[in-house]
């Protein structure tokens, strides 16, 4: 079997498509607009996935969109769309310039001053197309490799949600009626094996692992990750229920990431301003333990998280958000600043519609000393947590309560698995009860937060 | 074929240019070949602040060619209609056969279609200053149902889809599909506390739903109400306790868990914790379930589904005993049952997959009032945020939005968000009561699976669970409430 070859990294349709977008902001403003931005995205997938050892799915395209964000004064409005002939451009122009018509003057709309646009240099190792490189045979052969490891590793794994191998590449070009245009391109592979283990008496129970890279040279090795798949799925095998407790919970890394999450929406522009968030007016107060020190870091090289420039075309900085269980700063983009009076921390996203909201960088919470092992082995009983469910937070009040899944603490060491129980709390009381933080910090995606610790939480069971 | 053929008017195809993609991607031979053809066209609208901050209008067109070949699917899309880019998609998809090349079928057949939402004027094309007023109109209604309301964001949006699916088994399907939704949420504060509640609703209606049925108005003043009751509400208790859920959304239970696992991609791979189940009791006799595609107006109805199969009424669970899976093409060709028209994809870009529409359970008989004055302590569930569940374990879990407890048969306090946690197999098992009141969600379920999402919509009368896990924080009222 092959598959076709994909028409990338075509340098002449790029200069094409940041011409395309500059024309479209002139003729936005020649049709009336005070201001105007457009946004042009460029993607390309790649899948497969492999099932008991046989191909199931392949799939592989390309897509394109274009978007535009017109204000008329201080009234601003979207359209987008993906027929890029001269009749479906005009279109879009006109259906914006007409819409901008009937929304309300908004103070605060607009794009950021003039002063604030730019882009980091370099290409922050950020595309790199060798995630296409190889031939459709051997990245079936990858997603193929990644499976057959979590099968061989046990005779209970029995069956399998399959392995996979993708990869992607995006073009993005962002230009407006101040001057500025920038693009950019990024890349992405990925691995993954979905393993199903199976106890005597038939119960099943399903995890995953994956690695995940901007170049393919990064990818962990596809035994590797199938081998760890395995592992994370057989340890759920014969998990019991538990009676109600309240024991100090560890949440393993990929949770962990939650909470992180959650501070995130706490300090986002949006909530703040409108008093959506528990944490808002907290600036310069204490609302974590003393040892949580939270960056957002949308320049590191390489990161999942890194972009030259910010949806709104400001370029990328470094913020500290929380340090030493204070908070210095909220997560803005350049409205949400101008409500608060403050500058934006430039984490502007932008999708193809709408105003631009707000996303993480790099995103992370600094790790500790300890390592997972010996914050496991100070509890004598307590919760692992390996996977939530559901999605129970509310960001207004700060109320906690989650399905949760893993391993019982014992003596200081992982004993047995558990599942069908709850973890509740309030926000605010567990950024101050993150009493332990490992040093496993290591980033799968754009937020990534060390093993930790959390004191006070009430474990609901039987 | 008399129809409105929107993809031949407005792209100019023809029969001969779909039969001639679709012997593009039989070329590598395969079992089986489709086109879906999609234009979609939305609107969306929302109020801050009490102003219009964000209107915005968007066209997306492609075409998904998929080819199967045994169990092993090919796929590719594109944006592009023209005829040089869907059969270069043709010849990708056709990489997944290695074999002599097929001819599909000669001859589209075209199934008589139902008419679910026979709207006049798609809600996409009517006069944006309506759409306008409606969110205005929440605004000033959320504002006036209390002084301690003091954020909210009311929002529209509404889209037109058309489809075209063509399949090498001679199948033709066109459908138009109109969707619109109101959401109003709100924010109460007080100098001692503040909280969120959230309303909405629509359908495959148009516009004038909203000036009649279901008015702004309506949906404003109960998000309103729920954000001012949960200013004085409890914690929730934590452990295993009666829960008693109230009629309509609260069936999200149903689909976390008993549809998900019940999706026959699962079952075929024996992936499900339902897997093998069939003839099997997995609920009290009480407890009859459907999936239903064919409900007018529905937010989760479709006249065909993405594969251009009819949608249907199917029994999943009738009296206690499941009965069925919910099948696409593929599932059923595999597995040798009936495609229930369940084949649903998010968009173009999007391989089919079996998907619920409109799950529920049918009424039963008992006064709810009495359900509830059976409690003697417990909790009494009525809306709900979201839920999720692991197929092949089976527990899911879901977080109760609007809650109260029951004591001695009567509903008292309002509890702040609690989540319900239990096991799919066995959770309906344990119902003992199911009232005459189905009513079904006010239409505005989103459904994700494997990164797809499509609207959905479900409903269950008021029922009692005898045993069920709640999440929540109260540490005093752990001990009553532990079995």
């Amino acid at each position: 079997m092959s598959t076709a070859q994909l028409e990338t990294g075509n340098p002449k349709l790029a200069t094409d498509l940041k011409d395309l977008a500059q024309d479209i902001v002139r003729r936005a403003m020649s049709g009336g607009a005070t201001a105007a931005e457009c946004v042009i995205r460029e993607d390309d997938e790649f899948s497969t996935l492999v099932r008991l050892g046989q191909v199931e799915t392949l799939k592989e395209s390309g897509s394109k969109a274009v978007g535009v964000r017109v204000f008329y004064g201080k009234r601003a409005a979207s359209t987008y769309s993906s027929d890029f002939s001269r009749a479906g451009i005009d279109r879009m122009l006109s259906s914006a310039l007409e819409l901008a018509k009937i929304t309300s003057e908004d103070p605060y709309a607009g794009i950021p001053d003039p002063s604030q646009f730019g882009a980091l240099p370099g290409d922050l190792d950020l595309y790199f197309p060798d995630v296409y490189s190889l031939p459709g045979t051997e990245r079936i052969s990858y997603a193929r490799r990644t499976e057959k490891a979590a099968l061989d590793y046990d005779p209970r794994i029995k069956n399998s949600e399959g392995g996979s191998f993708d990869a992607a590449t995006g073009h993005k070009i962002l230009a407006n009626s101040h001057g500025f245009v920038g693009e950019y391109r990024r890349s992405y592979c990925s691995i993954a094996a979905v393993p199903i283990a199976q106890t005597e008496s038939g119960a099943m129970q399903r995890d995953y692992w994956f690695s995940v890279a901007r170049s393919l040279s990064r990818l962990e090795s596809p035994e590797k990750v199938g081998t760890i798949a395995a592992q994370r799925t057989l340890r759920r095998l014969g998990a019991r229920k538990v009676k109600t407790a309240h024991v100090p919970v560890v949440f393993d890394p990929m949770v962990a990431n939650s909470i992180l999450d959650h501070i995130f929406e706490g300090v986002n522009g949006d909530s703040v301003y409108r008093g959506a968030s528990f944490l808002a007016g907290k600036l310069g107060q204490k609302i974590a333990g003393d040892s949580v020190n939270v960056i957002d870091d949308g320049t590191m090289p390489g990161g999942f998280g890194t972009s030259p420039f910010d949806g709104e075309g400001v370029p990328t900085r470094r913020t500290v958000v929380i340090e030493n269980g204070v908070l210095k700063s909220y997560l803005l983009n350049s409205y949400s600043a101008r409500k608060l009076g403050l500058q934006t921390t430039a984490n502007a996203s932008r999708g193809l519609a709408g105003t631009p909201g707000i996303g993480p960088g790099n995103y992370f919470l600094q790790p500790g000393t300890k390592t997972p092992q010996a914050i496991i082995a100070g509890i004598p009983e307590g919760l692992y947590v390996t996977e939530f469910l559901g999605h129970g937070v509310n960001l207004v009040t700060g109320d906690y309560s989650r399905g949760a899944s893993g391993l019982w603490i014992s003596g200081g060491e992982l004993a047995y698995p558990v599942e069908e129980i709850t973890v509740a709390g309030n926000l605010k009381e567990i950024f101050f009860n993150i009493s332990e933080i490992g040093n496993d910090l290591e980033f799968r995606g754009a937020v990534a937060c060390p093993t930790i610790r959390i004191d006070g939480l009430t474990v609901g069971g039987e | 074929m008399d129809r409105n053929r929107f993809f031949f008017q407005h792209y100019g195809l023809n029969e001969r240019d779909l039969e001639r993609y679709l012997a593009a991607a039989l070329s590598a031979g395969g079992d089986y070949a489709d086109l879906y053809f999609e234009y979609l066209s939305s609107t969306s609208l929302m109020v801050d602040e009490s102003m219009v901050k964000s209107a915005s209008q968007g066209i997306s067109a492609g075409c998904g060619v998929r080819v199967i070949a045994g169990e092993r699917t090919g796929y590719a899309y594109t944006d592009d209609l023209s005829p040089e880019r869907i059969l270069h998609a043709a010849h990708t998809a056709a990489l997944i056969a290695s074999g002599p090349a097929k001819t599909p079928t000669v001859g589209f057949q075209e199934k008589p279609a139902r008419s679910l939402y026979p709207v006049t004027l798609p809600s996409v094309d009517a006069e944006i200053t309506a759409k306008v007023e409606l969110v205005m109109r929440a605004d000033s209604a959320a504002r006036a149902y209390d002084r301690r309301i003091k954020e909210v964001r009311a929002s529209y949006a509404d889209e037109l889809r058309h489809i075209l699916v063509v399949a090498s088994d001679g199948t033709f399907a066109e459908d138009s599909q109109p969707l619109a939704r109101m959401n109003v949420s709100c924010i109460a504060k007080t100098d001692a506390s503040s909280a969120r509640g959230s309303s909405g609703g629509g359908g495959r209606v148009a516009l004038d739903f909203f000036f009649g049925e279901k008015t702004p108005e309506y949906f404003a003043n109960e998000s309103a109400r729920q954000a001012i009751l949960q200013l004085d509400a409890r914690e929730a208790p934590a452990g295993e306790m009666e829960v008693v859920l109230g009629p309509g959304w609260p069936g999200v239970l149903l689909h976390e868990a008993i549809g998900h696992g019940l999706e026959a991609d699962f079952n075929r791979k024996q992936t499900s914790a339902f897997t093998g189940l069939i003839g099997k009791r997995v609920a009290s006799e009480k407890c009859t379930v459907v999936d239903n595609g064919t409900m007018p107006w529905r937010r989760g109805s479709l006249n065909v589904d993405d594969e251009g199969q009819p949608t249907q009424n199917t029994m999943l669970i009738e009296k206690g005993i499941l009965k069925g899976y919910l099948s696409d093409k593929l599932s059923a060709r595999l597995m040798g049952v009936a495609d229930t028209g369940n084949g649903r994809r998010e968009s173009y870009e999007h391989i089919p997959m079996p998907r619920m529409t409109n799950t529920y359970m049918l009424a039963g008989e008992e006064d709810p009032q009495d359900i509830i004055h059976s409690v003697k302590r417990g909790v009494y569930a009525v809306n709900f945020g979201g839920g999720q569940v692991d197929i092949t374990n089976g527990k899911f879990v879901f977080s109760a939005s609007e809650a109260y407890l029951i004591e001695d048969g009567q509903i008292t306090a309002p509890i702040k968000g609690a989540t319900l946690i239990g096991n799919g197999p066995d959770v309906l098992t344990r119902v003992s009561m199911v009232g005459n009141d189905l009513k079904l969600d006010e239409g505005v379920g989103t459904c994700g699976k494997d990164g797809q999402a499509v609207p959905v919509g479900v409903g269950i009368p008021t029922i009692k669970i005898d045993r069920l896990t709640v999440g929540g924080t109260a540490k005093k009222d752990v001990g009553s409430f532990m079995q």
